[in-house]
Formats: structure tokens, C-alpha cells, sequence
């Protein structure tokens, strides 16, 4: 059974992944849109969509520190245990309520905004609701596991976060999640879920994040040649000189 | 470089909004652009569409020039742009533009027999519930509400209180807009994706639909408002030129439908170094001639040269010495940009009207064609003369008063010409022209014809049979159709545009059976319903189904049954 969470499972929706986003971004480059409903609705959006992103923003920042980097190197910088979970342990709190809150009032205005709530997709609501579950347990694991230390210590970064870089390595370590306290359990299964959503939803929007405009030039000009003309493919003896 | 550039001749307008709904026939008759207008006709004075765009001291669209001389977007540079980009804080909201709505026809059919008529009630595009009807693309047509809306077109500010209001009393004209594609746009420069460029042989500017993810910068950057937001697709649409026609050699689908034939479209061969330059000077006023200066002399064989080695073909250059609209812009010196103090450099341009001249001339009794009599008017209506200086100069009369005297003068030159009178030589010499000059100036507004009003040079024959709208290319089997659903409407590979506008429709218009079984997902947009069948969402759940069956029962069989007798 813990292969099955712990490898198969997660390989699984990595793969999806992966592979998901490939065949997206081929098939469907035109779908490929944040679909923002701010036509529709401003006001709660103008409050909601950015604390949620910038809460977000906080939190994969958070995990990063937290799963990808050893305590060894943090040792190694100077950074105790204590000043160590005081940071992630407030930055995390920040960021989840900001990331949480934000998300309440986005899928209340979801809910109740009649033009948002008629342009909402199937896929949108199955990805809301892991979104939710996901953020629930991760503020879960933060407040009742580090803080108040419900159901004993745990320290992630000898377990959760080991596992996590065997698992990046390809050389993954059941073990070390089978220990670990069912909140943690829970948010990494839900996490992996979303995961393999994630190709198919609107989350696509945060991979082309458009960095790339602080160093273009203000005006694009484009050749009409550079593509094939027309959308169709040329016909066999058809193709262009050169192609 | 080479630019497709059009010219309006105001005078012609009437108004007719035929330009308007073509275009929305042929370009934005989908779900998700119910409310876009690549082309809208507003009544000026008035508030535009969407409302008060004008005012970009609230939209913040377009370019401002900084203190220190540079050339900066007003709603801020790329690290704003980018910190904002979760909510766009200057996005037109829907209530900016109206929302869209159908009519529930069925109840005018379906209802039992009443004391009262039934009524079809408008219904919401957006929700599906009943909806008022508060607003619409051109709600102040004609003055319409002039006394509560007009009143509050921004280029009045300032002037308002001597601007009278009563419908008999006020000035009014037309203005049609579609996108300027501007030498210099700061919807382009908005953009945080790079999708929206500049096409370089013939300088219209496009979406590319497949790199555009929604941000709706460009929304805001544009000052005219002229890139729409499609709620369905999440992606931005903007007016083409009709690329797929131009190509061609077909002039744009609002020039082709023009009842007044008051739209020109020529090249128009610029300098794209000085564009910035240009787009930086001083003074707002300093603007249209800045612009000017930009366009080359085709007929200069330094120019000619220049233009042959940049790669732009012979027949694109004999193509820009023909052109009207350059004639129009330099050689008589009568067309104007809008709003050039937006620093975009616009190619739409504008001949003025002078109709609200001669319309007060004529119904004070006096001679409007009379050249004193005119220019005395151009000189005493200060009003509707600085409205179309706010307009068109940035608030500069001088320009202005300079067409309006050469319209004029056309004016009262043509009547002796016409009532086979000797032309009176001092008349054009009063605003600086040659007889030969103004009478041609006369043929290019009064008589061109088709050929000389479009000069569109065709892209080059070798790429041709792969250009959209002649479609020799395989029709239809290579495009995947529009899978829709699960990933959210308009997923999957896009249609060509000519075979999704042209095909779609006709076969649609033309076919025996339902297409699709009569199931069209999404909205309806009444403007591309062929009267064939139900589609989803035309009526509120629980009416009976309208689709005839097959069984040799029901309306089906009664038609068929007519038409073979």
C-alpha cells in the first residue's frame, strides 16, 4: 500500500504532469488563458485575486525553502532550529491566510456574481475544490502540527522533505512517509492530485508567466511570412520553398 | 516601411451603422463577442463606446510624455504592469461597454391565447435571466438623451457651458471608428505575452490568438478602447483590417459596405526610425504635423529606392504613388488623425465635416456655398470648430480652420464649374492651392471610383493559393474543429478565420438538416442564428424540445411535405 502512495502513485501524477502540459500547450495553445472573469466583476476581484496570488506566490516560495533545501545547509548559513521554524512558521501563516482568505471571497464571488458563476466550468470546480483541500491541509499541517504540536513533534525537514528530494532523485524512499502524521500524508496525496489536474484546468496560466516582458521591446513587429500561411498544414507538393 | 492606412471622409457620413453590422456579420458574430464592435459609428457629441473612453485621465490608456523627454505608457511601466496583473485596476467593466441580450422569442409563439399580447422578454447573454435594457453600443444615437448624455462627452469639458444642448440647436456629425493600427501602439506595448505585433509588410496590427493568456493589459493600454476582451474564449480580439480580404486585394469589410463610399484605403510608405521621435515632441498640437513628417514622398525616387531596397515589392510602391489616402494626408492636406495626443500615432485619418457649417449657413438663410459667406462661418463658429480641433489636432484650431476653409473653398469653386460658369482662379489661390489641384481634390472626394478610393496591393502570387479568404487550400479537412467543453469554451485548435466566418455561415444558412443536430454550444447570438433549429440556451430549460423529429411526424414532414408539392 505505501509503494503505491508513496511511488506509484506520486510517479503517476508526475507524469501526468508532465506529459499533459506537453500535449496541452501542442492541442490546445488557443485554451491556453488565466479565462478571467473581470469583465464580468471587479470589485470583490480587485480585493480577492490578489491576495490569493500574492498568498500563493508566498507559499510556493515557502515550500521550496522547505522541501528542496537540507537542513544542512541552513546549518551550514547559520540558521538554527528555532530561528528556522519561527520563520516558517509565521511567513507560512501569512502567506496561507492571505492565500486562503483570498480564495473564500474568489469562489464566493464565483458563487454568487451571476455572469462568473454562469461562465464556470466543470473542470473549474473539481480544481477549486482540491485547491481548497490542498490549502486547507497545508494551513492545517502549519497551525496543528507546528504550532500547537497536536499528536506529537514532527519535524518535516527529516521526513517529509527527505522523502520529496528521493522522490525528485528518482530513488524514492517509502519509509520515510509511512511515519509521517496523517495531516502531512493527506496534503502531499491531495498536492499529487492536483498535480495531474493541473494540465487540464486553468492553472496552465501560471506557466507562462510573462517575465519575458521586462526585458522585450515595447513594440513586436512579426513578419507575415515567419509562419506558415493560413492555419492548415501545407499539402503534400504544396510546401513552401525553404520549409 | 509600408502601412495600410484608411481615411474617412466625415461629410459623408449618414450614419447608417451599415459598416457596423457587417463587421460584426462577418467578424464577431460568435458567443463571447456579443458586445464587441470592431467597427461602431457614434454620434458626436456624445459619449463614445464604451462610454467616455475619451477620458484617460480615468482609463489611462495610451502614451504620455515623462518630464525628462521619454516616451512612457500613462498606466505605468513593466514592473506596474506586471504587480497588477492579478486585477487589472483599469479594465472597463461590462456595464462600461452593455451587457448583451437576446429575446425570448419562444413566449410569442408558445403563448396560449391571452386578452394581452405576449411580450418576448429581453434576456441576459451573461446570466440567462431577465434583463433591462440600459444601454447598448450606440444608445445616444442621433442626440438621443442629448440633454443627459452628450452633456457629458469629455472633449465638452471647458466648453459645455456654451454648447447648447437643445436637439434643434446643437451641432452633430458622425464618427465610425474601427482600430487605428497605429505606427507606434500602445496596446503592443502592453501586452505582458508579446502577443499582440505589428505585421511588418503592411503594418496592420494583429493578435496572435494562440500566445495571447488573458491578461487584458492591452485593454487598458489602448486609449480608442478598440481591443475587446472575448469573455468566453479569455482572450483579446481586435479589428484585422479584414487581413484575409486585403491580402487579396479586397478592400476591408466596413470600406466594401460603406453607403456613403466615404472610407479610402492606400499605403502609405514611413519612416519606422523616426517613428518614436516623432511620437516624442513637445507639444501635444505639434503632434499631427510630427506625424506627417513621418510619411515619405512615394513619388521621390530617394524614397523609391529606399523602399526597393527595404524588400518592399515594385508593385507595392507603384501602389503607394497611386494612393488616395496619402493624397488625402499630404498632398491636399485634408485628412487628420484622432486624437494624435495620445501619442500612438494613428492611420485612421479623418476629413472633418463641414456640414455643421453649412448646415447653420443654410438654415439662417444665407448662401452656403457662397466662399465669403463660409469662411466668415468657419471664422464665427468657434464652437463646433474647437470640438473638432479637441478631436482631431489635440486642441489646435489653426489645422482645423485650414480644411474646413479648403472644403470650402471646393464648395464654392465646383458650384461656378457645375453652373458651366467660368472657375473663379482666386478661390483655391484664398487656401493656398492650384485650380488643378482642388478639382482634383473634388474627383478624389466626389467622383473616385471603386479602384481609385482602394488602391490594396495584393500579397505576392507565389504564396497565394494559401492565403485565408481564397481558401483554394484544403477546405476544411486538416482543421481539427473546435473541441469545446472541458477545457473551457473555444478549446482546441482554431478555425482559419475566413473558412469559420464564411463556411460556417453558409452552410449553416444553406442546409437542409440542423447542422450539428441542431446543438450549438454556448450562447446564441441571434445575428448568426439561421432560424433552423433550437440551440442550447435559446430558450429557458423546460420548454419542449423545437427540434423536429425524424419519425415523419411534426413540422418536419409538414414543410417537406409543402415543398414537394
Amino acid at each position: 500500500m505505501s509503494l503505491f502512495l508513496w511511488v506509484i502513485f506520486p510517479y503517476l501524477c508526475l507524469a501526468v504532469f508532465v506529459v499533459g502540459h506537453a500535449w496541452r500547450y501542442r492541442y490546445d495553445a488557443f485554451g491556453w488563458t488565466t479565462r478571467s472573469s473581470q469583465l464580468y466583476e471587479d470589485r470583490l476581484l480587485r480585493l480577492g485575486s490578489p491576495l490569493f496570488h500574492f498568498g500563493m506566490l508566498g507559499v510556493v516560495g515557502g515550500h521550496v525553502i522547505g522541501l528542496l533545501i537540507p537542513r544542512s545547509w541552513t546549518d551550514a548559513v547559520g540558521i538554527d532550529e528555532h530561528r528556522y521554524h519561527l520563520g516558517a512558521v509565521i511567513g507560512g501563516l501569512i502567506a496561507g491566510v492571505m492565500a486562503l482568505v483570498g480564495l473564500a471571497i474568489l469562489v464566493y464571488r464565483r458563487r454568487t456574481v451571476g455572469p462568473v458563476f454562469s461562465a464556470t466550468t466543470a473542470m473549474d470546480k473539481v480544481m477549486y475544490l482540491v485547491l481548497t483541500v490542498v490549502i486547507t491541509l497545508g494551513m492545517w499541517n502549519t497551525i496543528a502540527g507546528s504550532t500547537l504540536n497536536l499528536g506529537g513533534e514532527y519535524d518535516y525537514r527529516e521526513g517529509v522533505s527527505v522523502w520529496y528530494r528521493s522522490f525528485l532523485a528518482f530513488q524514492p524512499d517509502a519509509s520515510l512517509m509511512t511515519q509521517a502524521p496523517i495531516g502531512f500524508k493527506l496534503h502531499a496525496l491531495a498536492a499529487f492530485a492536483l498535480f495531474a489536474l493541473w494540465p487540464f484546468t486553468r492553472l496552465v496560466h501560471v506557466f507562462s508567466a510573462p517575465v519575458g516582458y521586462l526585458t522585450r521591446p515595447y513594440i513586436v513587429y512579426r513578419s507575415r511570412d515567419v509562419r506558415p500561411l493560413g492555419t492548415s498544414a501545407a499539402r503534400r507538393g504544396w510546401e513552401r520553398v525553404g520549409s | 516601411m509600408a502601412q495600410l492606412a484608411m481615411v474617412m471622409n466625415l461629410d459623408k457620413c449618414i450614419g447608417c451603422h451599415t459598416c457596423s453590422v457587417t463587421c460584426k456579420q462577418a467578424w464577431t458574430n460568435r458567443a463571447g463577442t456579443e458586445y464587441v464592435w470592431f467597427n461602431n459609428v457614434e454620434t458626436r457629441p456624445g459619449l463614445g463606446y464604451p462610454r467616455t473612453y475619451e477620458n484617460q485621465q480615468e482609463w489611462q490608456g495610451g502614451w504620455i510624455r515623462k518630464a525628462n523627454g521619454r516616451l512612457a505608457l500613462r498606466s505605468g511601466g513593466r514592473f506596474k504592469k506586471l504587480l497588477t496583473i492579478f486585477s487589472n485596476p483599469k479594465l472597463p467593466s461590462i456595464q462600461d461597454y452593455y451587457e448583451p441580450w437576446t429575446y425570448d422569442y419562444e413566449t410569442l409563439t408558445n403563448s396560449p391565447a391571452t386578452d394581452t399580447f405576449p411580450v418576448a422578454r429581453p434576456k441576459s447573454l451573461l446570466t440567462g435571466k431577465d434583463m433591462n435594457v440600459e444601454w447598448s453600443a450606440n444608445w445616444d444615437d442621433n442626440l438621443g438623451g442629448s440633454r443627459e448624455h452628450a452633456a457629458r462627452d469629455v472633449l465638452l469639458a471647458g466648453i459645455e457651458d456654451r454648447v447648447r444642448m437643445e436637439f434643434e440647436k446643437t451641432f452633430m456629425f458622425y464618427l465610425p471608428r474601427i482600430c487605428e493600427h497605429c505606427l507606434n501602439p500602445s496596446c503592443a506595448a502592453s501586452c505582458p505575452s508579446g502577443a499582440i505585433y505589428k505585421r511588418s509588410e503592411d503594418g496592420i496590427v494583429l493578435v496572435d490568438q494562440d500566445r495571447c493568456r488573458g491578461w487584458r493589459m492591452c485593454v487598458s493600454g489602448c486609449p480608442y478602447k478598440k481591443i475587446y476582451f472575448n469573455h468566453k474564449t479569455g482572450k483579446a480580439e481586435k479589428c484585422t483590417f479584414c487581413y484575409p480580404r486585403v491580402e487579396v486585394g479586397l478592400p476591408t469589410v466596413c470600406s466594401e459596405t460603406c453607403v456613403g463610399r466615404l472610407r479610402y484605403i492606400g499605403l502609405v510608405l514611413y519612416d519606422a526610425d523616426r517613428v518614436l521621435e516623432a511620437a516624442t515632441v513637445a507639444e501635444d498640437s505639434d503632434l499631427y504635423e510630427a506625424q506627417r513628417s513621418v510619411f515619405l514622398d512615394p513619388e521621390d525616387p530617394a524614397v523609391q529606392a529606399a523602399a526597393e531596397a527595404a524588400g518592399i515589392p515594385g508593385d507595392w510602391i507603384e501602389a503607394a504613388r497611386r494612393s488616395p489616402v496619402y493624397a488625402l494626408i499630404n498632398r491636399y492636406r485634408v485628412a487628420l488623425p484622432l486624437h494624435p495626443e495620445y501619442r500612438t500615432l494613428p492611420m485612421v485619418w479623418y476629413i472633418p465635416p463641414l456640414s455643421p457649417v453649412v448646415d447653420i449657413m443654410r438654415e439662417t438663410g444665407h448662401d452656403a456655398e457662397d466662399r465669403g459667406n463660409l469662411f466668415a462661418a468657419i471664422d464665427a463658429l468657434r464652437i463646433p470648430v474647437e470640438y473638432l480641433a479637441k478631436l482631431f489636432t489635440a486642441g489646435d484650431v489653426a489645422p482645423v480652420e485650414n480644411v474646413l476653409r479648403k472644403l470650402a473653398a471646393m464648395r464654392s469653386y465646383m458650384r461656378d464649374l457645375n453652373l458651366g460658369r467660368e472657375g473663379d482662379a482666386s478661390i483655391p489661390a484664398s487656401v493656398g492651392m492650384s485650380e488643378q489641384d482642388l478639382y482634383e481634390m473634388f474627383r478624389l472626394l466626389a467622383l473616385a471610383k471603386y479602384d481609385e478610393r482602394y488602391v490594396i496591393p495584393t500579397a505576392h502570387a507565389e504564396q497565394a493559393h494559401a492565403l485565408e479568404e481564397l481558401a483554394t487550400d484544403c477546405p476544411v479537412s486538416s482543421y481539427g474543429g473546435g473541441q469545446t467543453g472541458t477545457l473551457g469554451e473555444g478549446s482546441g485548435k482554431p478555425l482559419p478565420v475566413a473558412v469559420e466566418n464564411f463556411r460556417m455561415l453558409q452552410e449553416r444558412q444553406t442546409s437542409d438538416q440542423p447542422v450539428e443536430g441542431g446543438r450549438v454550444t454556448g450562447r446564441v447570438n441571434l445575428l448568426s442564428w439561421d432560424g433552423r433549429s433550437a440551440p442550447d440556451g435559446l430558450f429557458p430549460p423546460g420548454a419542449p424540445p423545437r427540434v423536429p423529429r425524424r419519425d415523419g411526424d411534426g413540422p418536419q414532414a409538414a414543410r417537406d411535405g409543402r415543398e414537394g408539392s
